[in-house]
């Protein structure tokens, strides 16, 4: 549907790009009165927990890695993005801010997907620092203002979950300080995470219900002009390493230039050290065919600086978000010189 | 040898043009009247469909409130998890305005294009939306075309719905399908709604059933005046082809393949015509469309749009009843040859020369019809019924017909003074079997006129008078904001001699959408507002807010009697005191007190007024209002609104006065197809009379005056039969249909309109034939008297 594209027009110059990079490129190249992330910036929390309305975009995205009482693997995929058509924030109903929700639940042999849209200024959508909560309609995340410990639940016609989750770790900062590039010409966000989540809760599905327990990641990203014009898509990894290790590493394909590649490798303390460009080799494996999209499955990812060269695998290779706005997002194993689970976000297959 | 006799059987029409013309023509006429209705119809109820998945299902839930609902309850279910979508309804310059949230619209809802930055002008500018001709109905406001809304609805955000109508929350929330699992009851989140089922495509569709039946009626009238030109084209190339038959079947051919060699002839004039039918009906339906749009808009509310489709269901549904017309007039013809005698005599007998006997059967099947008719009239119910009454009704008058005009030129034939009319006058009864089926349809499209033409006359002449009576207000403003409106008041109070706020509410009576009218004590609703059935003191009781009036057509659905208690609101209920006529309006309609209005329902736009003035003082008082601030499309004058009523009325039977006259051209037709027929079989008649001294020009001159007379005779039975049919349309079936009851006038003038218009079509149809026989060469007539017969 028309508006659903329309609202998407922010996020897609994240997610997206050069599929509707013509359509966009204008708004990734200026940034219209939007605040622009500079390196230097600093966070003030428990403030920036809460939205930023004079950032184009933004997001409160969970992903988790969980494994039921029948032993299977599961994935959760919870997200929800604010997008501004103008850099401010009114309590009406004209409000320039809009808002978009994206659960999804991932089993070996099923993946279910919803998404919401609200308009900003109403109260059905939204975000707030103190007590911290994040929601649209009855999606909803909140809980401590440190984000240490959270709830998030979400339900649609053929799914629903409900999980709580207890940090093991402090929140990090990705880039310099939060300061994360993005291309070579220097587009940037502001990043954080919380990658140390230990989850317990139950999902429910057509079949019933089940508990689960497993690991959860929360990134937490804000900018106004995300993507270069020839970036086509990215592939994001997350890894979770059974000593404690958090890896986060993404390259952005690029049409034109080289392919822009970022990360930090986190210490079980939450020490991180980022991911310089050209320093790891993710290469797909194996491809899946989703209707007529093309889209790899399996990968071979090398990280030489820390040993790390393993093969990891889709849970579900079908894990695509079939939504107004659609992309690849689902939990994986790897195994090799590690073994562990992970979440992979692929973006531009459309 | 098939092959063969199939030529020679065809032969026959390269020798007849004519008659193959009138067939084909017949045929074609037919199916195109047919043809023409089923488009219309068919485009109609695909426009009702799309009207109603406007927001996405079909058969639409929603969630409903005495009053509007706010804000904070939408946001509140939402928040519980249930999927509602919000929409504010109202009017905006005769236009359904429609406030949508974009952002929790059904993902089926078709909903405008609001791709790139037209979301911010769409949320936050204002911007609207409608197909091309309703945008030209709302010059000065930002709306931008786009071809998916439905017409006569402009789309605009609900904050811009909000600003245009000065209301505020929503007028009901759509339910979308499927639900979230698990949640929590609706009772729970929002005690005060209800869930009601909101067919928007049924509403309309109940509403306009009956018009399209209407329509369908007259394509069936116009299909079966169509039929008897064919039957009498079959029925006359059998008789004249006997000769033919019998050398063929002399010469071997099998019975059997000379009814399978003619009804394989049949299929192949019925493609042929078929084809041609439904050309034209698609040409009929594309000319009568525009009006038809105009009517279901003015009488119903329900957008249509002027042009047509192709659809392969009404041109299969057209070639179908090709199929069974053409096979219905030509079964008599077929069973016929299957039963000659191999060498039956090569007679040619008179077609379809019926005896008195066959005559007095066939005016006893009639007399059985009209009778049932009677039946139906005293224990049918329905619309359905209606038009079954209607139609046993002129079926059965048809039937007699033949009967009734050889008993009426036999009682005047001792009038008849000499030789000569003595001969005319048994000449005519001679003919008149030939003449017979042309009459029926003369008759059929007669009394069709009559009967449709009194009913639209009545209705206007009904309709003018109550319309004056009705808009007695000189002037009608609308306020562009509830700011405005209060110091509009103010104005009015100062400018004009009376100022009379009009307030609606939207409210469901006994179970269907109706507006509930808040109106102020004034003389003038006293006196526009004539009932038609009331209590004492019925004005009192109503304006002191202990009574409402209903209009006629809520009346006669629910059949409330005086006394009665309406529920207008949950809790809220109040005896009937008054009935008032309400024409033109589908829906149900009370009028109560505005206080009492005011009191019980929220959210009531406060923006519109009419006022009292001076006729002279309008232009002026409308110059102030403009100088005080209101747009000049927000004014409005009596004259204009007037103007616009009857309109509206005009374009409403417009289509029927086209099929009136397109049938009445089908049977004019019929009788140049008859008279041309029986031309050639009259020489063995006509040629004694000349060879006695009649000249050829003085029996053309009588064949005229016969024609004539045949018409004239004609229209005499159609006359009673045409009022009994206006009478049985406004007391039955309009009753039905639209939900009120008309006095019946009577249109003398329009009678003779038409008595000269029948008269002119025989004339016409007899002027061929007559011209023929002028300069039929005397040689011919000889020849009468050298056959052997």
């Amino acid at each position: 549907m028309s508006v659903r594209c329309l609202f998407l027009a922010g996020i897609l110059l994240c997610l997206a790009g050069v599929s509707h990079g013509q359509s966009f490129a204008g708004l990734g190249e200026d940034a219209d009165g939007f605040a622009i992330p500079q390196p230097g910036d600093q966070f003030d929390f428990p403030t920036d927990h809460g939205p930023h309305p004079d950032y184009r975009i933004e997001w409160w995205y969970l992903t988790a890695n969980l494994v039921g009482a029948d032993g299977k693997d599961y994935g959760i995929q919870w997200t929800l993005f604010r997008s501004a058509r103008e850099p401010r924030s009114d309590e009406s109903w004209q409000s320039p801010q809009t808002w978009m929700g994206h659960a999804a639940l991932t089993t070996p042999g099923a993946h279910f997907a919803a998404e919401r849209f609200a308009r900003g200024g109403t109260g059905q959508a939204g975000a707030q620092a103190k007590p911290f909560a994040a929601w649209i309609d009855d999606w909803e995340m909140a809980g401590s203002d440190t984000l240490d410990v959270i709830t998030v639940t979400a339900r649609s016609e053929d799914f629903a979950y409900r999980l709580d989750m207890v940090a093991s770790g402090p929140l990090v900062f990705h880039g310099e300080d939060g300061h994360s590039v993005k291309s070579a010409e220097g587009q940037a966000s502001r990043y954080y995470s919380q990658p140390f989540y230990e989850v317990a809760g139950e999902i429910e599905m057509p079949d019933g219900r089940i508990q689960v327990t497993g690991t959860a990641w929360l990134d937490r990203e804000y900018s106004s002009q995300p993507l270069g014009r020839t970036q086509s898509g990215w592939d994001w990894f997350a890894f979770t390493f059974p000593d404690g290790h958090r890896m986060m590493a993404f390259e952005l394909r690029d049409s034109e230039n080289a392919d822009y590649q970022s990360g930090s490798w986190i210490a079980p303390d939450g020490t991180v050290t980022q991911i310089a460009d050209g320093t790891f080799d993710a290469q797909p494996l194996a491809f899946t065919m989703i209707g007529d999209r093309r889209v790899p499955t399996a990968w071979s990812f090398r990280y030489p600086e820390r040993g790390v060269d393993v093969e990891l695998t889709a849970i579900n290779p079908q894990a695509w978000n079939d939504l107004a706005f659609a992309y690849w997002e689902g939990p994986f194993r790897f195994t090799g010189s590690h073994a562990g689970t992970g979440y992979l976000e692929m973006t531009g297959y459309e | 040898m098939h092959r063969t006799a199939f030529f020679a059987l065809l032969s026959h029409w390269r020798r007849q043009p004519l008659q193959l013309l009138a067939l084909l023509l017949g045929l074609a006429a037919a199916t195109a009247l047919w043809t023409g209705v089923q488009a219309i119809n068919q485009e109609a109820r695909a426009s009702y469909d799309a009207a109603a998945s406007a927001l996405g299902q079909g058969t639409e839930q929603r969630l409903v409130s005495d009053g509007p609902i706010p804000r904070e309850t939408f946001v509140a279910l939402r928040r519980a998890g249930w999927l509602v979508s919000p929409v504010v309804e109202g009017e905006l310059e005769g236009v359904t305005l429609l406030g949508i949230d974009p952002f929790t619209l059904p993902p089926t809802a078709a909903s405008p294009n609001l791709q790139g930055p037209r979301l911010e002008q769409f949320v936050g500018g204002g911007l609207m939306f409608a197909n091309a001709d309703t945008a030209a109905r709302l010059p000065g406001y930002n709306v931008e075309t786009a071809a998916n809304v439905p017409g006569g609805q402009v789309t605009a955000d609900v904050t811009t719905a909000w600003d245009l109508l000065g209301a505020d929350g929503f007028s009901y929330l759509v339910l979308l399908s499927p639900q979230p699992r698990g949640l929590p009851p609706l009772s729970d989140v929002a005690p005060v709604l209800s869930t009601v089922t909101e067919e928007s495509a049924g509403d309309i569709a109940n509403l306009t059933r009956s018009f399209h039946l209407n329509l369908t009626a007259f394509g069936l009238l116009s299909f079966a005046v169509g039929l008897f030109i064919v039957h009498a084209a079959i029925g006359l190339a059998f008789e004249q082809r006997r000769a033919m038959f019998r050398t063929l079947r002399a010469l071997g051919l099998p019975a059997r393949s000379l009814v399978a060699l003619l009804a394989g002839e049949t299929v192949l004039f019925a493609l042929i015509a078929g084809g041609l039918g439904i050309a034209l009906g698609y040409g009929v339906a594309s000319a009568l469309l525009p009006g038809v749009a105009g009517t279901l808009r003015g009488l119903y509310g329900a957008s249509v749009p002027g042009s047509l489709t192709l659809d392969p269901a009404w041109v299969l549904s057209g070639l179908a009843i090709t199929f069974a017309g053409a096979g219905a007039a030509a079964t008599s013809s077929l069973w016929k040859v299957a039963r000659l005698p191999i060498l039956a005599p090569a007679r040619p007998r008179a077609w379809a020369m019926a005896s008195v006997r066959g005559r007095v059967a066939q005016a006893g099947f009639g007399a059985l019809l009209v009778m049932v008719s009677l039946g139906i009239a005293v224990h049918g119910e329905g619309l359905i019924a209606g038009f079954a009454m209607l139609g046993s009704l002129l079926f059965g008058a048809a039937l007699m017909l033949p009967l009734a005009l050889d008993l009426a030129l036999r009682s005047v034939a001792p009038l008849a003074k000499g030789v000569m009319a003595d001969w005319v006058l048994a000449d005519t009864r001679q003919q008149l079997p030939g003449m017979s089926l042309a009459l029926m349809a003369l008759l059929l499209a007669l009394a069709a006129n009559i009967g449709v033409g009194t009913m639209v006359s009545s209705f206007r002449a009904t309709f003018t008078g109550w319309i004056d009576q009705r808009l007695a207000s000189e002037i009608y403003v609308t306020a562009q904001t509830p700011a405005q409106a209060v110091a509009l008041r103010a104005f009015l109070d100062a400018e004009a001699d009376a100022t009379l706020p009009l307030r609606t509410a939207e409210a469901r009576l006994a179970g269907a959408p109706a507006d509930i009218l808040g109106v102020v004590e004034h003389r003038t609703y006293q006196e526009g507002w004539p009932l038609i059935e009331s209590v004492p003191d019925a004005w009192a009781r109503m304006n002191a807010g202990e009574g409402a009036f209903i209009n006629e057509q809520l009346w006669r659905r629910t059949g409330l009697a005086m006394g009665d208690r309406l529920e207008l609101r949950p809790g809220w209920a109040l005896p009937v005191v008054g009935v008032y006529t309400d024409y033109g309006n589908p829906e149900g309609q009370a009028m109560v007190a505005q206080g009492a209005l005011l009191a019980r329902v929220e959210g009531i736009s406060p923006l519109r007024f009419s006022a009292r003035v001076a006729p002279e003082r309008v232009d002026m008082l409308r110059a102030k209002l403009e100088d005080f601030g209101i747009p000049p499309g927000n004014i409005l004058d009596q004259a204009s609104v007037k103007r616009f009523s009857l309109d509206v009325f005009d374009r409403t039977f417009l289509v029927t006065g086209a099929l009136n006259v397109l049938t009445l051209g089908v049977a004019a037709f019929a009788i140049l197809v008859s008279l041309t027929t029986l031309a050639g079989m009259r020489l063995p008649q006509l040629a004694p009379v000349w060879a006695m001294g009649l000249t050829r020009a003085r029996l053309a001159r009588l064949e005229l005056l016969r024609a004539v007379l045949f018409a004239a005779l004609t229209f005499l039975f159609a006359l009673p039969l045409g009022l009994t049919v206006a009478w049985m349309l406004l007391n039955v079936v309009n009753v039905q249909a639209f939900g009120w009851k008309l006095p019946m006038l009577a249109f003398p003038l329009e009678w003779l309109r038409l008595l000269a218009l029948a008269v002119l079509a025989a004339f016409l149809a007899a002027a061929l034939p007559a011209w023929r026989l002028g300069r039929v060469a005397p040689s011919r007539l000889l020849k009468v008297f050298a056959d052997e017969r």
